[in-house]
């Protein structure tokens, strides 16, 4: 489909849309709601074996040797790979983008060569031909370490003597760059205007510290593969990710293969919210299975998720605004530590581009630090380093809009950015939703009630990109003319309802009449992964497009049929018709797909794009929150997200979307932190002690959908699934500030921490 | 070692399978039965993804001993609709878009049915309680809960 005036105008006519906007019962739900769908552990092989990895324990150590030996000679193993067994990867073999995706690490991560960097870094791995017997032979395998110094915290990771993690480690980033190897892997700034100049013209400032813990992606399903290579070393992965096309990418080059060889069957995926954008086990698995001669399947425990997969950056933030005393922002200064992990790669530079993001701001200062500590190398987490920053502006914010006596959501009207505003990121924004989301925020019910004693009401706003990428669809019109959209984008939420929500509204045909599917690396072109939000807008667009191909060969086979110019043929419901004249019968898809034998052959259309155009997300949810005195516990009493979403092609799905990422926001606000031991060993590793939100502790949550299209989607498609945890920290925190009359500027607000909060201050 | 032959009735069918001693019964289910409705999230009885009825009672299939099941009958997933027949449960779920990636599903939808079946008029707080062992990553629980009201209604000859 053609330009964005095109696209607007379609848009605009949204009335005229059959399918989309419709919330139709999904395609793959009846396996899913009866146990029929397969996620990642539910595949198995014939001859399969099973492997199991051995991990450290220590948090920072050197490894000085490993012997297998006694392991191997067990009755039932059948192969043991240590880090000497892979490819060695140049240090510089990197993809630079927002974040950098080092090679050199990767393989490193996937199982470590010389040195061990956390608790729960893989060491070894062995297959045996029971579980048993794999957990047993791991344990003879005899590892010694020279343990080293951890550092656990970027505050301790940065000090002048710390233990560095990775020698010859120079901050990048920095002019000139340091001579001293350090753990701050780099220096990220962002510039506009100048903002230390212009604070001085600011009547009110405030500035003040913000610390937000390590947590996990959370998803209920541990990692899980089957790999198997063939005498021919011709490999078959099957695995749940959120790319197969990913996982083949990496696996080639970790295992030093050709993607040709490899071919990736992807799983139902039980959850990844960013955090099966990497390999773990699948390099492993290939390796054992290529030494054994046996399909090798590798399932996590949740222990070893926690402890070596994931988790998202805790960090620090200061964060300081100024502002004029009716309220116009005057300039504005972030400076950021994220955690990294093991290895370099926190999202600190995104937290520097998004933070500010909703405002008009003439003058921002940003600087983020890239600091690595001997914790799992960090994971994308829904919207990766967004919710942080928001974490820090948005409770700056608010204190401003106290300082100041003004509505907090007056104070981001009067400053919200709008069409045409220089985001501090570089982009000017085009249509955007910003202040629709806040004007309809202010005019909830919730947001106008009354609240009752040690209760309190907290706003906060968020801001995400939203990406686009490359994306591939195939519409395959069947001969009884019911079609088949395929596309390579794992289908984490529902997007396979999307697709054919959008397929059905190009082609005209029942929703029912189209089988979306997700197809594996062979039978697909390559696609990106799923994560950015990007799946409903880009593949979306992908196929829309190819649908749209497959039209126009409809079109062309009628023409022919009737013997007339393609242009005579007009395309409405699912029926070609001639408008020419009347004297030939209007086709049916069905009809016209009956007759492709005799048309030129099969019908279908075909689209690989690099999507571009993706549409800037933005949100304001609401939070009201009960604060027990005795206790310092938290009841979230109710909820209410708004959003900009472009246009909701499924609505119920973008509300689950909203809903979700909310409430895992609420959870990194009040429950959820890594806690580790003070040598390095995590100490939560199970789903009772690392508490995600339960049923009970949360209310309903209201949701609000504003739908401004951007223009860079034929159906006005902007992304949900990221920006809904960016704003809760703050809006939590905002609501528990105001119910105690503290503020809180420390996550988790556990009973603990905001007792102590109290009596501080009695 | 030896391992132990148990019989069950498994979804109403009898069934029989050899176990280990160590062997969970969601192990059993998993590896030994194929049925691989029940999931594992956790196997520490924190997640509820495992949630299976064992002689009338929800228990997760995680923290119970295949060897535990002889003689008894076991309920899980795979036996919750009749054919083609969904439960009014996974109608609602599905209607309600209470899933989203689905893993969690089969595990709420088990855990939902033993509600039901003691308290067919729960209140929102009681379901909201009764499912507090059954994490949801993905949903923020709002659209689950109301799946659940929905099918109880609808059990209740309300709808
Ligand atoms: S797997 Fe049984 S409760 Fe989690
Ligand atoms: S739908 Fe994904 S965990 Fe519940």
């Amino acid at each position: 489909m053609g330009n964005e005036k095109d696209h607007l105008e379609a848009i605009e006519g949204k009335e005229k849309f059959r399918y989309i906007g419709t919330s139709p019962i999904r395609p793959d739900g009846v396996d899913k709601v009866t146990g029929r769908a397969n996620f990642g552990a539910d595949f198995t092989a014939n001859g399969m074996i099973h492997g199991r990895v051995v991990r450290s324990s220590h948090a920072h150590a050197k490894i000085k040797s490993i012997n297998i030996e006694k392991a191997l000679k067990m009755k039932g193993v059948k192969a043991i790979v240590t880090g000497q067994d892979f490819p060695k990867i140049d240090p510089s073999d990197k993809v630079v983008g927002e974040v950098v995706v080092s090679f050199y690490d990767m393989s490193q991560n996937v199982i470590a060569r010389d040195k061990v960097f956390y608790d729960g870094h893989a060491v070894a791995a062995v297959a045996a031909t029971s579980i048993k017997i794999a957990e047993e032979a791991a344990a003879l395998i005899e590892i010694e370490y020279e343990v080293l110094p951890a550092v656990m915290t970027v505050i301790d990771a940065m000090k002048k003597n710390a233990p560095v993690l990775h020698k010859g480690m120079k901050t990048e980033g920095m002019d000139p760059v340091p001579k001293r190897s350090s753990n701050v892997a780099s220096r990220a700034e962002l510039k506009l205007g100048n903002a230390a100049e212009a604070f001085k013209d600011a009547d009110v400032i405030v500035e003040r510290d913000y610390t937000a813990q390590t947590v996990h992606q959370g998803y209920i399903e541990p990692h899980a593969c089957v790999a198997e290579v063939s005498a021919d070393g011709m490999a078959t992965i099957w695995s749940s990710s959120q790319g197969q096309f990913m996982v083949r990418a990496f696996v080639a080059k970790l295992c030093a293969m050709n993607a040709s060889k490899i071919k990736v069957i992807p799983s139902e995926i039980g959850g990844g919210f960013g955090g099966k954008t990497k390999v773990y086990l699948e390099p492993l698995a290939l390796l054992l299975s290529r030494q054994s001669g046996r399909p090798v399947k590798m399932v996590m425990t949740r222990e070893e998720v926690l402890r070596a997969t994931g988790p998202t950056s805790g960090g620090h933030a200061r964060a300081k605004i100024g502002a004029k005393k009716d309220g116009t922002l005057v300039a504005a200064e972030l400076e950021m530590e994220y955690e990294a992990g093991a290895f370099a790669g926190s999202p600190v530079k995104l937290g520097c581009m998004t933070g500010f993001a909703p405002y008009n701001l003439k003058h921002v200062s940003c600087i983020g630090w890239d600091v690595v500590v001997n914790r799992p190398q960090a994971a994308a987490y829904r919207a990766p380093g967004a919710p942080v920053a928001a974490f820090a502006v948005e409770s700056a914010m608010d204190e401003l809009a106290d300082t100041l006596g003004i509505d907090p959501l007056e104070l981001r009207i009067k400053n919200a950015a709008v069409e045409g505003t220089q985001a501090p990121y570089g982009v000017k924004f085009p249509k955007i939703g910003c202040l629709e989301t806040l004007r309809q925020a202010k005019a909830t019910e919730h947001y106008n009630m009354p609240l009752g004693p040690n209760q309190g009401r907290g706003v906060a706003s968020g801001f995400w990109f939203n990406i686009g990428g490359q994306s591939s669809a195939s519409v395959m019109v069947n001969p009884d003319g019911t079609v088949i959209v395929a596309t390579g984008s794992p289908d984490i939420g529902g997007s396979r309802a999307s697709m054919a929500l959008m397929a059905a509204e190009v082609l005209g045909i029942d929703y029912d009449n189209i089988k979306p599917l997700v197809a594996d690396t062979e039978s697909v072109p390559f696609s990106d992964l799923t994560g950015g939000s990007r799946v409903t807008f880009a593949t979306g667009k992908a196929v829309v497009e190819a649908a749209e191909d497959a039209v126009n060969d409809m079109k062309r086979r009628a023409a022919k049929v009737w013997d007339v110019d393609i242009d005579q043929v007009e395309w409405k419901d699912g029926i070609a018709t001639c408008i020419e004249t009347d004297i030939h019968k209007p086709m049916t898809i069905a009809e016209i797909a009956a007759m492709a034998g005799k048309t030129g052959g099969a019908i279908s259309g075909k689209a690989n794009i690099n999507a571009k155009g993706a549409g800037a997300a933005f949100a304001t949810h609401i939070c009201d929150v009960e604060v027990d005195p005795e206790t310092g516990y938290v009841q979230v009493l109710r909820y209410t997200a708004v959003q900009d979403v472009g246009t909701a092609i499924h609505p119920a799905y973008v509300e689950g979307q909203m809903q979700g990422g909310a409430v895992q926001g609420i959870g990194w606000a009040l429950n959820e932190e890594y806690v580790y031991s003070k040598d390095g060993q995590l100490q939560n590793t199970g789903f009772l002690d690392y508490r995600v939100p339960v049923a009970s502790d949360m209310p309903m949550i209201d949701t609000v959908i504003v739908e401004v299209p951007n223009p860079g989607h034929p159906y006005g498609v902007r992304g949900v699934g990221e920006v809904p945890i960016v704003p809760p920290l703050g809006a939590v925190a905002n609501a528990v500030s105001h119910a105690i009359g503290i503020r809180m500027a420390d996550l988790p607000m556990s009973p603990p921490k905001i007792l102590a909060t109290i009596d501080a201050a009695d | 070692m030896a391992k132990h032959h148990v019989e069950a009735i498994i979804n109403g069918d009898p069934a029989e399978f050899l176990c280990g001693t160590e062997q969970t019964l969601l192990d059993c289910l998993r590896d030994e039965l194929s049925l691989t409705g029940s999931k594992e999230g956790c196997s520490s009885g924190d997640c509820g993804a495992c949630s299976v009825i064992l002689d009338g009672r929800l228990v997760c299939a995680c923290l119970v001993l295949g060897v535990e099941v002889n003689g008894k009958k076991v309920e899980t997933i795979e036996g919750v609709a009749k054919g083609d027949d969904l439960h009014p449960l996974q109608k609602h779920f599905l209607q309600e878009a209470a899933l989203q990636c689905g893993i969690c599903t089969p595990g709420f939808i088990v855990a939902a049915k033993a509600l039901l079946k003691e308290n067919p008029h729960p209140t929102e707080t009681e379901i909201r309680y009764w499912l507090a062992g059954n994490l949801c990553r993905c949903t923020g629980y709002d659209k689950i809960i109301t799946a659940v009201q929905k099918a109880a209604a609808e059990m209740r000859g309300e709808s």
